[in-house]
């Protein structure tokens, strides 16, 4: 029970950063934006958060800054991808990227430095409650904050009036703009909150997750938060449940390991990237279902006033 | 005010103007980051492009680091003229390293002129099954190129690193991770000798002659480049679109994979963990800045192998961190992107509408 | 100046890159009037629409509503002014309600109470007869349906103008008529109806006054119902261009293709499925699908031309169960098809009409072991450009840069001097200048005098019954038994078109 409770606490901290930034590109999916530079974006996060929390002695300005950071990458790709209408797979490309030769190059001289991140801060009474006490209630605050993160995404897309622009955009930009609808301005506004949660993600692996900073410390979440968002049909409770399985995934080896079983490292930690592709296979296998639940224009650029 | 408005015909001047001038906007802002830093940009720039180039031993350095850029592109442009978003350059060479480090080592010290050739057979052959999978996984199940292809770079890296560690450790390495050197037979003969400029080049050259024929002569060529700019025309007429995606897959994996044999077999000469500094991503760079175009990846692959060269150059010269190769990578590409859209588009200077007589026109009342 | 007078446009210009497309415009609509504007694919009725709908903005020219200068910058105003307009291509949201799109162009104060809206849609459109329910999904709606819906939401938004794009092109017959006595109630009202439109009976039915546009000019105004249906289309085209065809009776021979019992079904939840088609087609005849759009023409184009497969011995061809046969193989095999979609499908809109010959044409002999010949390629080309008067620069030209008539007969040359045994084409006169479509009806009828037998799928009911000699409708993605043209009412047809017949009938054999 004990181990149990410990593995299923390390899953939500491990779900953690993938739920934070899988969000964030739901919304702007559901505007009809692909964005691929989820690394970019999230690396950019975590840099100016280790940076900005080191140099301020402030975990929030950190995570103030990181959100900060990044909505400004992810607006140059909004630029490029909604104002140009460029080609949005070849623009994220480039914002992988950039964000991780940038980030690389900034945090060059913070490699190796060590920074108190954030702590556990349990919840008082609630977190009492046994097993799920500890698993939902004893964590630290960019835990919470991400439960906050998704109740407001999905309460935005189903019941409000802004979730119902969100989705006519996506489903379809020129009837959205023949309504009167500002697809241009949605769309930033869908791209920046994905940037946003980029960025609040990945101040989560440098603050809170572990405490540093590395050159491309993110190992692909970003990536596997694109294949996440796909896998749950763009609904927001199957991007928490999938999120939580992936954190089960990455820390499985260290479960193991833990358990006695001898495994070499390298082929355990080949695992979230296994169960991604499997996650993709199930999902895309029947392509008459996929297309029942995609935003109908994601990743076709949108031209108004022809 | 400003506005962006669609030229009728796409401008055939900035095709070609806008790697140029993405290139300059790199260096110019390649002058401000050294400002900033507080280092002279001049010499900067001077370490960064012409240092590493000056004599003879840096050209063929720049050689050397293009000729894996360059295979990997040509074989990426194969997919991404069809539109096929190929992002595993980077598994299949590691891949293709792997393969042929394995035969290598086991080969030992045999002799024959046979040895080189089989070695680097295993690593196209190991790329094309890498490449093979992500194909299978895009024809048979639908499954996104894009991401499958990411995971199976890092699930490729992680077999590498298992292998090295593992099964191919060099038991007289003192513990580090490496392979044995493999036998002289098995390594790539020296194109410039006295250099560390290898067969590789050659691979690559001819690779980007291939791809030239394949699209301004051949059916096949013609066939990729429908799929990726019509693929509703592409299916009316008929072309296959499953058996183009198993070339197009094929062949970036053989490239890719010949890139990743040749970089173990001729400079490196054993397999260890930092096989590529990325060249599979860089690769996908010299695609988009060389349009697709054979003779534009040759000349993109210089320019982005300078990257590589310059950045090692200004880490040794002016103590600068490693990462400014990826910067000026990134750069190169993100302003690339932003300059082509004024292939498409041009900035006008839009007068306002004119001011209305009588602005506050009320909505008539429907009449009964 | 009467307050009667609800639009009236004085002089509006409007200049594209390279064209005028309005130049110097006038129009006046009265209140509760009916007025079409009428005009070929290119007049300029789109760019007008646009103007007056605020979507662009005139070089020159003014607007006057209800006897006010006005500029409309953009739809909301146009909106809250009091003009709705119903597009030809539907601006729904499948995946939303009927409330839910009509609540998305309204303001969020009209919008909030759900209770009040819905009770407003049924009322609005019970009155005028166009009964719909709030809840429903769009996505569960016939097209007839949404264009219902648009209606409902530009009344909703008390429009006193009403904008009409095509709205005919997409209903059965008895739909049209329907639609024609809600407007005429709506302008008994007074409000005003404005009917873009090429379809010159319904035009003369329906309207009170028409402006003919024509290479963005007025070309003339006239009362319809006091001329013919060939005067206003003299004013359309002009007097040099040739309006009709004469079409000689068809000698038709064997049996070249047989469709038996086909089936398919559809994997896309919004498509339509085809079930157990029947049609036999012989050599030298052209036989005519009817069809409301969205009825299982596309996919049935599909099977036939390969896209889809089909059970093998569903198709027969000269005997020959080709049903699992690529489209390369059939077209090896003698077949030719014209896409819908000229430019998309039947021609790469980036490339050159000589790489688009190569899309159908290569065994001509264009490819030799895998490599293109390209003189051959070229002078295919150059043959297919003068034998169908392709006004274009040559075969260098870039498909994307022909008109819309031009690009077609470079399509349909390109296949005819293929000489197939079988053409399918599919609207291939929609959108094209009637120059063109004459060319292209000519075209037709010459193969089909040299004895390929033609399948022609259209939404046109006149091309139909002036080419076919047999003619059939395709509904929800069945076959209806096929007439000779001749004992063939439009009545009947429309019924057909409806889905008014039952499966399993045998197609009548040719007299």
């Amino acid at each position: 029970m004990e181990l149990l409770t410990n593995v299923l606490a390390a899953t939500v901290v491990a779900g953690t950063p993938l739920l934070l930034v899988a969000l964030g590109e739901l919304v702007c999916e559901r505007s009809g934006v692909l964005n691929l530079g989820q690394e970019g974006m999230m690396l950019m996060g975590a840099v100016a958060g280790f940076v900005a929390a080191l140099s301020s002695g402030s975990l929030i300005v950190g995570v103030a800054a990181a959100i900060l950071a990044g909505i400004a990458m992810s607006l140059l790709f909004a630029f490029m991808a909604v104002t140009l209408a460029a080609n949005q797979y070849a623009a994220g490309l480039a914002l992988t990227i950039f964000g991780t030769g940038l980030s690389a190059f900034l945090g060059a001289g913070f490699v190796g430095q060590s920074i108190v991140g954030f702590t556990r801060v349990a919840i008082p009474l609630l977190s009492e409650i046994p097993v799920i006490g500890r698993v939902l209630f004893d964590q630290d605050p960019l835990v919470y904050l991400s439960l906050m993160v998704f109740a407001g995404v999905a309460i935005f897309l189903r019941s409000t009036r802004g979730g119902l622009l969100l989705r006519a955009v996506g489903e379809d930009p020129e009837a959205a703009n023949a309504n009167g609808l500002k697809v241009l301005v949605v769309r930033y506004l869908a791209v920046a909150f994905g940037g946003g949660m980029a960025g609040l993600s990945g101040a989560y692996l440098s603050l809170a997750y572990t405490p540093l900073w590395t050159e491309n410390m993110t190992a692909g979440r970003g990536w596997i938060a694109l294949a996440l968002v796909v896998f749950a049909t763009w609904r927001p409770e199957r991007v928490l449940l999938g999120a939580y399985l992936f954190g089960a995934a990455s820390i499985l080896h260290l479960v193991l390991q833990g358990l006695g079983w001898k495994s070499p490292t390298e082929l355990l930690a080949m695992l979230p990237y296994l169960v991604t592709i499997l996650m993709l296979v199930l999902l895309s296998w029947n392509p008459a279902r996929t297309r029942l639940n995609t935003p109908l224009s994601l990743g076709q650029p949108f031209r108004p006033g022809r | 005010m400003l506005l962006l408005e669609r030229r009728p015909v796409d401008s055939q001047l900035m095709r070609w103007a806008s790697p140029l001038l993405a290139m300059v906007l790199t260096v110019i802002t390649g002058f401000i980051l050294f400002l900033a830093m507080g280092k002279d940009p001049v010499e900067g720039l001077k370490f960064f492009f012409i240092t590493p180039i000056s004599d003879l031993i840096g050209l063929a350095e720049l050689g050397l680091k293009m000729a894996p850029l360059l295979l990997c592109a040509a074989g990426l442009t194969v997919c991404y003229r069809a539109k096929l978003w190929n992002i595993g350059a980077e598994g299949h060479f590691l891949m293709g390293a792997l393969g042929a480090s394995i035969v290598a080592v086991q080969l030992g010290d045999a002799s024959g002129f046979w040895v080189l050739p089989l070695v680097l057979l295993a690593g196209v052959l190991a790329g094309m099954l890498w490449a093979g999978i992500a194909a299978g996984l895009k024809t048979h199940l639908h499954c996104n190129e894009i991401l499958t292809t990411i995971m199976l770079n890092y699930i490729a890296l992680n077999l590498l690193l298992y292998t090295v560690h593992g099964p191919l450790k060099d038991p007289y390495g003192f513990g580090f991770p490496q392979s044995v050197m493999f036998g002289e037979t098995a390594l790539l003969p020296d194109l410039i000798p006295g250099t560390r400029l290898h067969l590789g080049l050659a691979f690559g050259l001819m690779a980007a002659v291939a791809v030239w024929v394949l699209f301004a002569r051949s059916y096949i060529g013609f066939q990729l480049n429908v799929v990726g700019q019509d693929h509703r025309a592409a299916a009316f007429a008929g072309f296959g679109a499953r058996r183009l995606t198993w070339f197009a897959f094929l062949v970036g994996g053989a490239t890719a994979g010949l890139a990743g044999a040749s970089e173990v077999t001729g400079p490196i000469g054993q397999l260890v963990p930092q096989v590529s500094p990325g060249y599979g991503y860089t690769a996908i760079i010299v695609v988009f800045l060389g349009r697709m175009h054979a003779i534009g990846i040759i000349a993109a692959s210089a320019l982005l192998a300078l990257t590589f060269i310059g950045g090692e150059m200004l880490q040794i010269a002016m103590n600068m961190p490693k990462a400014v190769t990826g910067l000026f990578q990134g750069l190169l590409l993100f302003y690339l992107l932003t300059c082509d859209a004024f292939i498409r588009y041009r900035i006008r200077l839009k007068r306002l509408a004119r001011q209305p007589i009588d602005s506050a026109a009320p909505a008539a009342p429907r009449e009964a | 100046m009467t307050a009667a007078l609800r639009l009236k446009l004085e002089n509006i210009v409007k200049e594209y890159p390279g064209c005028r497309a309005n130049d110097g415009i006038d129009l006046t609509v009265e209140a509760g009037e009916i007025h079409a504007l009428l005009g070929e694919n290119g007049a300029g009725k789109s760019t007008l629409m646009k103007v007056i709908y605020g979507v662009v903005q005139p070089d020159e020219g003014r607007m006057l509503w209800n006897g006010h200068p006005v500029i409309v910058d953009s739809p909301a105003q146009a909106r809250s002014m009091g003009i709705g307009m119903v597009f030809q291509h539907f601006s729904l949201f499948e995946t939303l309600t009927v409330a839910e799109n009509i609540a998305l162009g309204l303001s969020p104060a009209e919008a909030r109470d759900r209770a009040e809206l819905d009770r407003r849609i049924t009322e609005v459109s019970e009155r005028y007869g166009m009964a719909l329910d709030p809840r429903r999904y769009v996505s569960s709606l016939s097209v007839g349906e949404r264009q219902r819906v648009e209606i409902v939401r530009c009344l909703i938004q008390e429009s006193t103008l009403l904008i009409l794009d095509e709205p005919t092109s997409v209903l059965t017959p008895q739909e049209v008529a329907d639609l024609f006595a809600t407007l005429r109630q709506l302008a008994k009202e007074g409000c005003s109806i404005l009917f873009i439109s090429h379809k010159l009976e319904e035009v003369r039915a329906l309207c009170h006054n028409a402006t003919v546009l024509r290479q963005g000019r007025v070309s003339g105004d006239c009362r319809p119902a006091d001329v013919s249906a060939s005067d206003i289309a003299r004013l359309m085209v002009g007097d040099d261009t040739p309006i009709s065809t004469h079409v000689a009776a068809a000698d038709p021979g064997n049996v070249l293709m047989q469709v038996r019992d086909l089936n398919w079904k559809s994997s896309d939840p919004f498509g339509t499925s085809l079930k157990h088609l029947k049609l036999d087609l012989r050599q030298g005849e052209i036989v005519g699908i009817a069809g409301v759009a969205g009825n299982g023409q596309d996919e049935f184009l599909k099977a036939l031309s390969g896209e889809i497969k089909v059970a093998r011995d569903s198709l027969l061809f000269g005997g020959l169960g080709i049903g699992a046969l690529k489209p390369d193989q059939r077209r090896r095999l003698g077949m030719a098809i014209v896409p819908e979609e000229r430019l998309g499908r039947g021609a790469v809109p980036a490339m050159t009409l000589a790489e688009n010959a190569l899309l159908t044409a290569s065994g001509q002999g264009l490819v030799d072991r895998g490599l293109i010949r390209f003189g051959r390629v070229r002078e295919f080309s150059r043959q297919v450009i003068r034998q169908f008067g392709v006004r274009c620069n040559g075969e260098d030209s870039i498909a994307a840069s022909l008109s819309g008539g031009n690009l077609q007969k470079y399509i349909i040359g390109r296949e005819a001097l293929q000489n197939p045994r079988l053409l399918v084409a599919s609207h291939p006169t929609w959108g094209v200048d009637v120059g063109s479509a004459v060319a292209i009806h000519e075209a037709l009828v010459r193969l089909r005098d040299e004895g390929a037998a033609i399948l022609l799928i259209s939404e046109d009911l006149d091309e139909l019954f002036q080419l076919c000699s047999r003619i059939g409708a395709i509904c929800h993605g069945r076959l209806s038994p096929l007439a000779p043209t001749a004992d063939l009412t439009i009545e009947q047809l429309g019924e057909w078109m409806a889905g008014g017949f039952d499966d399993g009938e045998v197609s009548y054999a040719v007299a």
